[in-house]
């Protein structure tokens, strides 16, 4: 029978010769391979102290993007909610009132921005979708918690730092620090 | 008079409980790190780090491992029989620990004017007694299995039970060739022998009578290739399924305690014991007590290698199948004992015409 493929090996089933009957000698040439192993590299990252650099492409949680002047980007559009295959974000839309226009960039705004972080498949797809550069994915990923509530992430925990009022933070944030 | 012949010698007895509490309790602390020195030798082979959390390199491993069985849930099942349930593992535990007894760990040591053997019983019949007790081994998986009263432990003590006995008559077969050499079964007087001047180590007179004695060896202490008893994958955990908490740990305990005992018997028999090679002990004899210390450096050492290649050994191959396993005691084993017998005193013969 032809192989399926160029790596398929035969079988071989040629009686043992009388050196394989004795298993002594193949059991001291396995000893060897894995003594061989002790001076082997070991792969192991040592998890909280080394950390595996992430690639560029990488999207973890989410973070709420502010422009240069502070001022929230989002407009509660709804396209991220609309997009998310897994309809992991629910908000809810205000209108900026006169005097918060150091706050909003736009005359509407998101009063509630959730992303159920157990729901988000981290598709990116909320990314693509906005129009007003708002929401990215960022270079981290949730952390272990005990109970469900605590992972749905709400504005405070995905709005970035103000690079006004906590540059300081913000800088920190982004791993430059 | 009647007084003086049944005075005690008091001095003697202390001498000998010290011993026996210094023996005991080294024999349980290398145990200790031997399951420690077990999970590093398999991360090691495996290309992985192994424990290196709990103190510098994972060092209070073993303590950490210690006080979590101790702080488990104690459970005994409704239908076992109470007494042999916890008898079995504290059978295992006391016929691993008394084989020490009769191992001559160094040469005599001079403390308060007195000369203190490092042995604690010097019988004449020494490998009887280790035979015996090995053989006594068996009865903690036994009882553990079956007072368990559940089918896989039943069925995995009853293969214990089978295999350990079918190895013991290849291992006993083995060590007749040896002893057809020595003349003797007084343990100290095989070491003995194999340190004088002009005699080299009972291996080179003996390789094949090693070969089997070291493959029953790892078939009595339960360990891969022949962990049938425990195998995992068909038994669900063998014997100590039904166990929990310091129970389980004193099966488990009593495996690495019987594995540094082999360990040490085979350096007794086969590798000289306490002798160091290449160095003349008699030359040197003004040395005192530092030349039954670096004896005693000299069979841990031997014992510590040898427990290597059982890790080793574990860590390579997989574990043989139930038929296989008799095949290779009753059909390979037993008789290539007897054939090293044979040739053995064949070869006495010759030499003493």
């Amino acid at each position: 029978m032809q192989a399926l493929t160029t790596r398929a090996k035969a079988v071989d089933r040629r009686p043992m010769t009388f050196l394989e009957r004795l298993y002594l000698w193949n059991i001291l040439k396995g000893m060897l391979i894995t003594f061989s192993h002790i001076f082997k590299k070991q792969p192991t990252i040592q998890y909280p102290e080394q950390k595996r650099p992430f690639s560029p492409v990488f999207r973890g949680l989410h973070v709420l993007n502010r422009d240069e002047e502070g001022r929230e980007r989002c407009t509660a559009c709804g396209l991220c909610a609309v997009a998310c295959p897994a309809e992991a974000i629910t908000m809810e839309a205000a209108e900026r009132l006169p005097g918060e226009e150091n706050l909003y960039r736009e005359e509407k705004y998101a009063a509630r921005y959730e992303i159920n972080m157990l729901r988000c498949i981290f598709c990116g797809l909320c990314e693509e979708a906005c129009p007003k550069d708002a929401i990215y994915l960022s270079e981290t990923f949730a952390p272990a918690s005990f109970t469900r509530q605590s992972f749905i992430y709400g504005k405070p925990d995905l709005l970035i730092p103000d690079p006004k009022t906590q540059p300081a933070e913000l800088a920190a944030a982004k791993g430059l620090s | 008079m009647e007084m003086h012949l049944l005075a005690i010698d008091w001095m003697l007895f202390a001498e000998k409980l010290v011993l026996i509490a210094i023996i005991i309790f080294a024999s349980l602390g290398i145990a200790l790190y031997t399951t420690f020195a077990e999970r590093k030798v398999a991360a090691i082979l495996q290309d992985r780090p192994g424990p290196n959390r709990a103190g510098p390199f994972g060092l209070l491993q073993p303590f950490a491992d210690g006080l979590k069985l101790i702080m488990k849930e104690e459970i005994i099942p409704n239908h076992a029989n109470k007494w042999l349930f916890i008898l079995g593992p504290g059978l295992a535990m006391t016929a691993a620990l008394m084989t020490c007894a009769v191992i001559p760990w160094g040469d005599k040591v001079v403390l308060f004017g007195r000369n203190i053997a490092l042995q604690i019983a010097d019988v004449n019949i020494g490998i009887l007694y280790v035979f015996a007790v090995v053989s006594l081994g068996v009865y903690g998986i036994m009882i553990g299995g079956w007072a368990s009263n559940n089918k896989f432990s039943l069925m995995a003590a009853l293969r214990g039970a089978s295999q350990a006995i079918s190895y013991e008559l290849a291992m006993g077969l083995s060590l007749i060739a040896l002893l057809m050499l020595t003349g003797t079964l007084q343990l100290g007087e095989i070491v003995k022998q194999q340190m004088q001047a002009g005699h080299y180590w009972n291996i080179v007179y003996q390789p094949l009578g090693f070969l089997i004695f070291i493959i029953c060896a790892f078939a009595e202490c339960n360990r891969t290739p022949f962990d049938l008893p425990e195998s995992e994958n068909e038994l669900n955990m063998g014997f100590h399924q039904e166990y929990s908490s310091m129970k389980l740990g004193f099966y488990l305990f009593s495996e690495y305690v019987n594995m540094f005992i082999s360990s040490v018997i085979m350096a007794t028999l086969f590798f000289g014991g306490y002798d160091v090679p290449f160095f003349d002990e008699a030359a040197h004899a003004n040395w005192g007590n530092w030349l039954a210390l670096i004896g005693v450096a000299s069979i841990m050492i031997k014992a510590v290698i040898f427990i290597f290649i059982f890790m080793w050994v574990r860590w390579t191959i997989p574990r043989f199948r139930y038929d296989q396993l008799m095949n290779l005691g009753w059909k390979k084993l037993v008789p290539l004992a007897l054939i090293n017998m044979l040739i053995t005193g064949a070869v006495i013969l010759y030499f003493n015409k």
